[in-house]
């Protein structure tokens, strides 16, 4: 029984924006599916009270002042767009609103 | 004058502060390098000729006027091109940002730039440093200058390859599991992580912000140093950066004693899996240590065992999130806009045409990971693990300054050996995954050669959080008492390459 | 937009169901700079100008939190009786759109700043506590335009145009618990919820509060369960609702909506709504399939939040007096009845008034010009009171010049609509509407003349001994002058002349 299918990988692709061909999903699912059999190792370690770790440091409250800074010129900003019309950035049509 | 290639960055700064060279005859002797050696090697996705020579020119405008100018100033530097550079391409080694320029330096940048350090181009890399053998680069794979047909080690493969090859004295790596200390010791050259927060990773191409950290890589342990100092330090645009002083890492290497300094070594990294040239070389430099005077003694460090799958929760988790933003629409790549598909369409399309095998597979990875019903058995889990790991060393620098262990369990493998294991290429990086997820620092430096195969073998140290000195102590101790036996650095063992024009 | 969900009246409606609503308000701070970055904030700036690595997402780029965003999302807690976060951290919201640049959102999710407060609302003269279950912090996007299609629809545009000058600019969102009051008032609570939080949010300073720029969002959850059943109904979240007029006309919608299928035997689907305020309904947006996994984790570029007992407490000692002891004042110092002020609270005039009488303005007179003049435009435009384009200087200016004996009210009146239309200053619309009292006494004297040469028979009821009967004098004298003259001075000068 595998940790992960293939109609699973495939939700994953979706939800990751990743359109892949059906070669890639046979070759992946199975890939997946062995490296979540070695992740899944970290269950053995009993680690019910123990606080997690998200921060290597432990650092808190770095604030800067609310203070404007330049900002890049619209021609900098737009430099690298694959398409710009109107000091924009176009972009393809939305079909969706907003999640 | 002798080959300005073969020169320290500590040599080549006082043959230009004694006026026998200039930093324009230094750059252009290592790009010439380039050109004779990089057919070969492919260290370098860009060579920026133009720019390195006119800062060049610049550095030697200033000295000549007087000007009072950093130990560094006028050295040439291979930059791995995760960072940004304003207006230089910068690529991640992907193709879904080929022929960017960012329009910013990132803060490793600034600091290069303001100490006069001249950016020779950008260095290849396993694709968003995703790798341990720069074959996932999307612009093909570099090749390790003391075994052509091996790997250099990854991500930063390109980084470690221009400074073994004498292609540049200087080199800025990223380590997130190992990036920078795995390919110092597949190439015979030193690769230190610093403190995670004691380099900015403002401008860093992100693969997991709570593990990237950028570093210095060069061929001996000084160069490191002053390399580190450069860049190190606090700033405002992170806000994971501490803001302490730079601990004293030049003063460290210049010192370079262990005399009374206790060492673990970690019983957990090593036995089997390990390679018997990299176990006996780094028994040797045990007992090198040793008879210099340091305390020796076994630390267990039980939870090191959990680290890679721990770390192959956390990244991918993290790069799922941080790669989104590589998704067509204000730069970079995009495949599929033809008036018909739409945007979410023209995203998925490029993102499948931008992202090679390994960068899909751990953003999967790391989309499954933190999947609601998942998030608590992966992610969260992990989070705790790391704590535990955290912990294990906590516990081991009561007993001890540093930890050692072999920096990596085999030396370079062949080209194309591990591309369709994916799990095999990961425990490349089980020695030096355990510092990244604590966040303390680490370095690999050269001890020898392995028997079997004659390739280089990296001895790793590990010290506490913002003890960095404590690397560049060890390193150099080392490195002394190893150059005395051998007659020189382990670098002059490399083969030469053979020069094409 | 051509079908129209079939609804049930309203009345019906809640003879058969109980509402149960919930608002999340977006809330845009009036910081200088962005949540995560110096850009400026302003708006109405040049597309793409406002912008940096930060907020464009660029690789490399990284946050650093804004200590006035933060500041503010305390004040915004303690103003609704929140609870403040000891620690706290920022989470990423992941989910691709084209006008967020990192493709997450970096906002709050299990730790919020602010969490477990209340606020106490007003509807005719009942008093609703309604639950704040959390008030977090988190950014806005950018701004698409919709190109090639009908004008600004996304439905059969040709392509999009992103600005990203908004993106990164502070949010609060505020998400109330579940609110159930009786169905009759469920729509005017929410109302009056909404324009409750911009008082609050206005006189705490945090926000400019502009509903017309988009700087005050709701979001409204609505559902319905059989009267007396205590199950939840499946839930809508009706998106777009901006506009205090809205949260009412959406929610109401929505009810007769629901109500109009689950008396058919329907199902409601759980899903996003948009609101259209031109058409009053309410159609379906996507359903939400993989956008409710939006895989929240801490935010490893960022590190906790960690606000000190000393700072809450100094900050709440900048706060304002709670909105039910400041209505009272504010009643006594005004002189209003208690109609009258209720009036004023449900009109949502309150700030207005108040900030029209620290201009130097009477009370009184402040409330006749917003309860009357500008409260009728706006019930004609649609629009809410803060989005007429006038505010409460010019609302001074125009009182002055009555005070000064420029104007009198009628000319006013004509003042205030000239405002509204936006044809100028208060002393251009004048200049060109010939709007002035002419204060000239020959021609007032010409003018009486002709009115007394006119009415013979007032003027002789008038000096037979009935001084009251000069009222139609003048009257004509006024006619006369076409309204600008200023009564009193007409009557005064014609008593003159009378002898009376």
């Amino acid at each position: 029984m595998p940790s992960i299918t293939r109609e699973e990988v495939a939700h994953l692709a979706r939800l990751a924006r990743i359109e892949l061909s059906d070669d890639e999903l046979d070759h992946l699912a199975p890939q997946l599916d062995q490296i979540i059999g070695l992740v899944a190792q970290v269950s053995d370690v009993a680690a019910e009270d123990i606080p997690p770790t998200s921060h290597a440091l432990p650092l808190s409250n770095v604030m800067r002042k609310d203070e404007n800074v330049p900002c890049l010129t619209p021609e900098q900003a737009l430099s690298g767009a694959p398409a710009a019309e109107d000091q924009r950035f176009r972009v393809p049509r939305i079909l969706s609103e907003e999640a | 004058m002798s080959d300005l290639t073969r020169k320290t960055a500590a040599e080549l700064s006082e043959l230009m502060a004694s006026g026998e060279t200039s930093s324009v005859e230094i750059t252009q002797a290592h790009l010439d390098r380039i050109t004779a050696t990089d057919t070969a090697v492919h260290a370098f996705l860009h060579v920026d000729t133009d720019g390195a020579l006119a800062q060049a020119a610049d550095v030697d405008k200033r000295r000549a006027a007087g000007e009072k100018l950093g130990p560094l100033a006028g050295v040439p530097l291979a930059l791995k091109d995760v960072l940004t550079q304003d207006g230089v391409p910068t690529t991640a080694g992907s193709r879904i940002l080929e022929g960017w320029k960012p329009p910013y330096d990132s803060t490793v940048v600034k600091r290069l730039k303001a100490a006069g350090i001249v950016i020779l181009g950008k260095t290849n890399m396993d694709e968003f440093a995703m790798g341990s053998s720069t074959e996932n680069s999307a612009y093909g794979p570099t090749h390790n200058p003391w075994d052509l047909a091996r790997i250099p080690g990854g991500s930063g493969g390109g980084s470690s390859a221009a400074i073994s090859a004498y292609q540049a004295p200087l080199a800025i790596g990223t380590d997130t599991g190992g990036s920078i200390r795995q390919p110092a010791a597949f190439t015979g050259t030193v690769g230190v992580k610093p403190t995670y927060g004691g380099t900015s990773r403002y401008g860093l191409i992100a693969l997991a912000s709570s593990l990237d950290t950028p570093g210095p890589c060069a061929r001996t342990t000084l160069d490191a140093a002053l390399l580190h100092e450069v860049i190190a330090g606090h700033d405002p645009m992170d806000s994971t950066s501490i803001d302490q002083p730079v601990p004293p890492v030049v003063e460290a290497a210049r010192r370079g004693d262990v005399n009374g300094l206790r060492i673990g070594v970690v019983k957990e990294l090593g036995g089997e899996g390990y390679q018997p040239g990299v176990e006996a070389r780094f028994h040797e430099a045990v007992e090198l240590l040793t008879k210099l005077g340091a305390e020796v003694v076994e630390v267990s460090c039980p939870h090191f065992q959990y680290a890679l799958p721990a770390y192959y929760l956390i990244l991918p988790s993290e790069a799922s999130s941080n790669l989104a933003k590589f998704d067509a629409m204000r730069f970079g790549l995009r495949v599929g806009d033809d008036g018909e598909n739409d945007a979410e369409q023209v995203m998925r399309l490029t993102r499948e045409a931008g992202f090679g095998a390994e960068v899909k597979r751990r953003i999967m990875l790391g989309t499954h990971a933190l999947s609601s019903g998942y998030y608590d058995a992966y992610y969260g889990q992990a989070q705790k693990v790391r704590t535990l790991i955290a912990r294990d060393f906590t516990r081991a620098y009561e007993q001890v300054d540093v930890l050692v262990s072999p920096a990596t369990p085999t030396t370079a493998f062949a080209i194309g050996d591990r591309v369709n294991d994916p799990i095999a290429m990961y425990k490349n990086d089980l020695c030096t995954i355990p510092s990244n997820l604590a966040g303390n620092a680490a370095a690999s430096f050269p001890v020898g050669l392995a028997d079997e195969d004659g390739l280089p073998v990296g001895f790793h140290v590990m010290a506490p959080v913002m003890r960095d000195d404590l690397l560049y102590q060890v390193g150099a101790a080392l490195e002394s008492a190893l150059a005395d036996q051998w007659g020189g650095v382990l670098m002059s063992k490399a083969p030469e390459l053979e020069v094409t024009r | 937009m051509t079908v129209v969900a079939d609804v049930l009246p309203i009345d019906d409606a809640l003879a058969q169901y109980d509402p149960v609503m919930g608002l999340e308000v977006h809330v845009e701070l009036n910081t200088k700079s962005k949540m995560f970055c110096g850009c400026p904030t302003e708006f109405g700036a040049e597309p793409n100008t406002q912008t940096c690595p930060v907020c464009l997402g660029l690789p490399g780029a990284l946050p650093v939190v804004n200590a006035v965003g933060v500041e503010s999302a305390i004040k915004i807690g303690l103003a609704l009786n929140c609870e403040i976060a000891e620690w706290c951290r920022f989470a990423r919201k992941n989910y691709f759109y084209p006008d967020m640049p990192k493709n997450f959102q970096t906002s709050q999710y299990d730790e919020p700043i602010a969490f477990n407060g209340w606020t106490d609302v007003v509807v005719d003269g009942e008093t609703y506590r309604i639950e704040i279950e959390r008030a977090h912090m988190e950014e806005d996007t950018g701004k698409s335009l919709h190109v090639g299609g009908a004008t600004g629809r996304i439905h059969g545009a040709s392509h999009s145009l992103v600005d990203y000058n908004r993106a990164g600019i502070p949010l609060i969102e505020i998400v109330t618990k579940t609110i159930e009051v009786p169905g009759e008032k469920a729509a005017a609570v929410a109302r009056a919820l909404v324009s409750q939080l911009r008082d609050l949010l206005l006189s705490i300073g945090v926000s400019d509060v502009r509903m017309d720029q988009g700087s005050l969002r709701c979001d409204a959850n609505v559902s319905l369960k059989p009267k007396g059943s205590t199950t939840l109904g499946t839930r809508t979240e009706t998106k777009n609702v901006n506009s205090f007029r809205s949260v009412e006309r959406a929610i109401t919608y929505e009810i007769t909506r629901q109500a109009a299928i689950l008396s058919s035997g329907g199902k409601i689907l759980q899903e996003t709504r948009h609101w259209h305020e031109d058409t009053g309904i309410t159609t379906s947006g996507r359903e939400k399939s993989d956008a409710d996994d939006y895989r929240y984790f801490p935010e490893p570029d960022l590190v906790p939040i960690a606000p000190s007992r000393e700072w809450v407490e100094s900050l709440r000692a900048t706060l304002p007096e709670a909105p039910s002891l400041r209505r009272a004042r504010l009643q006594t110092e005004w002189g209003f009845t208690d109609l009258e002020m209720r009036d004023v609270i449900n009109g949502g005039a309150v700030e207005y008034i108040v900030r029209t009488v620290e201009l130097g303005v009477d009370a009184a007179a402040a409330k006749k010009w917003w309860l009357g003049e500008l409260a009728r435009a706006a019930n004609e435009s649609g629009k809410d009171l803060g989005d007429l384009g006038v505010g409460p200087a010019e609302v001074a200016e125009v009182q002055k010049l009555v005070d000064e004996g420029a104007l009198n009210d009628k000319l006013a009146r004509q003042v205030f609509d000239g405002l509204v239309k936006g044809e100028g200053t208060p002393a251009e619309i004048m200049a060109a509407r010939g709007l002035a009292l002419v204060s000239d006494d020959s021609a007032l004297i010409e003018a009486i003349d002709r009115a007394i040469a006119a009415n013979p028979d007032v003027v002789e009821k008038v000096n037979s001994g009935k001084p009251a009967a000069a009222g139609a004098l003048i009257g004509a004298v006024m006619k006369d002058m076409r309204g600008q003259a200023d009564a009193a001075k007409v009557r005064e000068l014609l008593n003159t002349k009378l002898g009376i």
